[in-house]
């Protein structure tokens, strides 16, 4: 069975009286250690669908299954708690919190954890020095350059063991350099602690280092490519 | 770190506004404390009354006084023990017009049947081969002895840094010229109600002196045989004189001091009514600013959202915020108001025992202060927890 599987989902906002369809019947799977780029126009759905596989939004109609649970049947907190154990989620602006330092902002997902206060700093250390940050842990955000910030912000993402990472652009507010760093970290994540992983981006070349590319066009899927068959589009 | 220490991060993060916050929640509960310490204090006041004693006065007012010669016929009405007198004399330091302190003229036992609430702690021995009075305190013989001997508190009498046997002058103002007394005693009142800054003299010496020999008297203190006569004996002494030219006026002595606090009228209301004003006043300004605080951080409420914080979890950490701060504030506040104001013991003069800050009302502070927490919190703390992750995120990215 597919690690993500989307049927036929349809998200509709609303503005005023005006209904904006999102995403349009969608259906997708996607296979556990994928690493999935999501490609397509501004207002295409990349986030939108990103979010409802974070189980962040819901949607109007249709089902979001991952990791065998039916996330859009979750009840708010069973939601929250779910999140908390099986998505790691990135932004492209690294939405630290700017007062807490590098580990304190990975140790954030772990407050919801039971765990000792050394377990929860040994794991946040641990996470930090997967991306390279191991020397960096007291530093604050604004102490860091922007690869760094979002280096931080992955740490935060992998550090309660994820099944899911969903990036949201990673490399959209990055210099060429920076961004090449990250998307060989995400590679690396991908490949070596088998994180399955699905990336939004405007950028072609941040989506060659994916295994398989989606394209969106007006909340309906247009086309994949990639190496392996693990895609399903409907 | 823990969620504790999430949230005095999170209120370090503007730190000029939070102690700002911090300071005017905390002025608040002390101005709320200081002026129900006023309250208290003049609730204390009335404690100063015995129920075992009564006050008689003439019927038209205090300021008007009753004949001496009442004395006699009250101390024959069965149940009465003792009758002692007293007269204001209300003079003023001739060195500092400012420095005003209650001085009494008093019968001879009027300090004795005062025995049981305060305590003779230093006094000037009488000239060796003195005659002392028989039945007075021998502590009090040379007091007994000068016609112009005083007794005086111990607070007074630190303040103004006299010795005994010093000779004090006093400005008459009622009775006019000047007046001088020589210290013999210290008193330490064992009711802190009952105050230590008054200074008592012979009455004998104000009537010479002031009077020319007019036998006339503030008011009689009544100590009574037995309390439950209080209401017969009351009826009787008030029957003598109905029909005189002084009719009188007898109460308990606690509803005697209870009259006084009377005569402040709707002031301990509005007193009470101010207090609140300005509690409510900077609730406002305490809600406005967990507001501010919260709303600046809604992407990170969204963000800690998306990493599985649930709302209750969100709900607390602002509330707790708030908590921090508006009891921070408020615990200070109460506590400074409380031993502040008792540390400077303002007693009016004299006229109100020291100025104090019951614990009722420090706990009633910290209680308003939980309140301030909750109510300046709880709004923004919902508005946080009803937060859409994805409208969160929205205002920023």
């Amino acid at each position: 069975m597919a690690l993500i599987d989307i049927q036929n989902v349809r998200k509709i906002y609303r503005r005023g009286n005006e209904e904006v369809v999102v995403l349009d019947g969608l259906s997708l799977s996607i296979q556990e250690g994928d690493y999935v780029a999501l490609m397509g126009p501004s207002g295409s759905g990349k986030t939108t669908l990103l979010n409802l596989i974070g189980g962040v939004d819901r949607p109007t109609t249709g089902s979001v299954n991952v990791s065998g649970t039916d996330i859009a049947k979750l009840k708010p907190r069973d939601l929250a708690r779910w999140r908390s154990r099986n998505i790691g989620y990135i932004f492209q602006l690294y939405n630290l919190i700017p007062v807490l330092t590098a580990q304190q902002n990975v140790e954030l997902p772990l407050l919801l954890v039971k765990m000792s206060g050394k377990e929860r700093k040994d794991r946040a250390q641990h996470a930090l020095s997967i991306v390279g940050l191991g020397d960096r842990t007291k530093h604050l955000p604004r102490q860091l350059s922007g690869g760094q910030e979002q280096r931080v912000a992955i740490a935060r993402a992998l550090v309660s063991d994820p099944t899911v990472l969903l990036a949201d652009e990673p490399t959209g507010d990055l210099d060429r350099k920076s961004a090449e760093e990250i998307l060989t970290l995400l590679e690396r994540l991908n490949r070596e602690f088998k994180k399955t992983i699905v990336m939004v981006t405007h950028d072609p070349h941040a989506a060659e280092r994916a295994l398989h590319r989606l394209h969106l066009e007006k909340g309906v899927l247009e086309s994949q490519s990639g190496t392996y068959p693990v895609l399903t589009p409907a | 770190m823990n969620l504790l220490s999430l949230v005095l991060i999170n209120l370090g993060r503007n730190k000029r506004r939070t102690i700002l916050t911090m300071l005017s929640v905390m002025i608040a509960l002390f101005l709320f404390c200081a002026l129900r310490g006023v309250l208290d204090t003049l609730q204390e006041s009335i404690k100063v009354g015995s129920e075992s004693k009564l006050v008689t006065r003439n019927k038209i007012s205090l300021i008007f006084p009753l004949p001496l010669a009442y004395q006699d016929r009250i101390a024959g009405i069965q149940g009465i023990k003792d009758v002692g007198y007293g007269n204001w004399f209300g003079g003023r330091d001739p060195a500092d017009e400012r420095n005003f302190y209650a001085q009494f003229a008093v019968s001879e036992n009027y300090i004795g049947m005062y025995a049981n609430d305060l305590d003779i702690i230093a006094y000037d021995p009488p000239q060796a081969g003195a005659a002392i009075p028989p039945g007075v305190d021998p502590k009090l013989a040379s007091y007994y002895l000068d016609r112009e001997g005083c007794v005086v508190g111990e607070l007074l009498f630190k303040k103004m840094k006299w010795k005994l046997g010093q000779k004090v002058v006093v400005s008459g103002t009622i009775f006019p010229g000047t007046w001088t007394y020589n210290i013999r005693a210290v008193y330490r009142a064992k009711n802190p109600a009952m105050g230590e800054s008054a200074l008592f003299f012979h009455w004998k010496y104000l009537s010479e002196k002031g009077m020319n020999g007019q036998g006339m008297i503030g008011w009689y203190v009544l100590q009574l045989q037995d309390p439950k006569r209080a209401g017969e004996v009351t009826r009787n002494v008030d029957a003598i004189y109905t029909n005189s030219a002084a009719a009188t006026h007898t109460e308990t002595e606690r509803a005697f001091q209870a009259g006084f606090v009377s005569m402040y009228g709707n002031v301990p209301f509005l007193i009470g009514v101010i207090g609140l004003a300005v509690v409510f006043a900077i609730l406002m300004v305490a809600a406005n600013t967990m507001m501010m605080a919260t709303r600046e951080r809604t992407a990170e409420v969204g963000v800690m959202k998306t990493l599985g914080f649930q709302d209750g979890t969100i709900f607390g950490v602002v509330l707790a915020e708030a908590a921090v701060i508006t009891l921070g504030g408020g615990i200070l506040g109460a506590l400074v108001a409380k031993f502040l104001i008792e540390g400077t013991k303002f007693n009016a003069g004299g006229m109100l025992p020291p100025m104090n800050v019951a614990w009722t009302t420090v706990a009633a502070g910290m209680g308003i202060a939980v309140l301030m927490g909750a109510t300046s919190g709880i709004i923004p703390a919902y508005q946080a927890s009803r937060l859409k992750i994805v409208d969160a995120l929205r205002r920023v990215e």
